[in-house]
């Protein structure tokens, strides 16, 4: 079998630099979505010991780089970077989706007005806090966005429209640039 | 518009998609009889006025919500999710 070198989503697109906005791809390990099944707090309960992270509440993230959970939509959360213990999957729906997801940091002091101009939610620092979590639409397409850093964010699209998430940041940011 | 989802708080109309009357949740029984379940297939109020709607906020955290909402001045009086509406059916 010949060696085969893999791609990651966004590809040769990213890093971009544009004004003070920067868009870099990032590697966020194992992508896993966890939903409860049957008992309320059993999952939640196993992703604590196994995993030493919180089960997050609605709009809200947990743990840190590397080893992260957030909260995905109703009733599901996302843990980012371990591969799931495999107690987890006695307690609840355990799904892996890491090859479905193309992950980026939005970052720099013209992040908050590059995603003002594209997703419909308010995400600056008072409203959105370190550890906020959303789900919304990015144009049309639907979006994960995680505050990670005072300006910096985790966004998270469908693999498949990858290039899309990337030209309309990129068509933000230099939007932004300009009005600098 | 905007409709207060329980679980992201007051988001835009374009998140969600409208699927139409909460009559899904009323769902004759087999044997109602051919009558009944024409009207539930195929008969739908047109009020000017209140309505009571199924909408899934699906452009954000992809839950279902029963809206009851005012056609005419799209005042929104009352945001539930369709699952507890179910459940407190039953």
């Amino acid at each position: 079998m010949a060696n085969l070198k893999s791609r990651t989503p966004c590809g040769d697109l990213l890093p971009l630099e544009i004004g003070s906005a920067r868009l870099e791809e990032t590697d966020p390990g194992h992508l896993t979505v966890l939903s409860e099944l049957g008992r309320e707090g059993a999952l939640a309960a196993a992703l604590s010991q196994a995993h030493g992270l919180d089960w997050p509440r609605p709009g809200r993230a947990t743990g840190k780089e590397g080893n992260r959970c957030l909260w995905f939509g109703h009733r599901e959360v996302l843990l980012a970077g371990p591969a799931p213990d495999a107690a987890l999957s006695e307690k609840g729906a355990v799904t892996d989706v890491t090859d479905g997801w193309a992950s980026v940091i939005l970052s720099g002091p013209g992040a908050e007005d590059v995603l003002a101009r594209l997703i419909p939610v308010d995400l600056r620092r008072p409203a959105f806090k370190m550890g906020h979590s959303a789900r919304s639409l990015l144009q049309h397409m639907p979006v994960s966005i995680t505050r990670i850093g005072a300006d910096r964010f985790l966004l998270l699209a469908f693999r498949s429209m990858a290039t899309t998430l990337v030209h309309d940041l990129k068509q933000a940011m230099e939007v932004v640039a300009t009005r600098a | 518009m905007r409709i207060d989802c329980p679980n992201c708080g007051t988001r835009d109309r374009r998140e969600f998609y409208y699927q139409g009357a909460a009559v899904a949740l009323e769902r004759p029984a087999p044997d109602a009889g051919a009558e009944v379940w024409d009207a539930y297939l195929h008969l739908r109020e047109n009020p000017a006025g209140r309505t009571r709607d199924l909408w899934q906020h699906d452009g954000g955290c992809g839950v279902w919500l029963v809206v009851t909402r005012d056609t005419a001045t799209h005042e929104i009086f009352e945001v539930t999710r369709a699952s507890d509406v179910a459940e407190g059916a039953r």
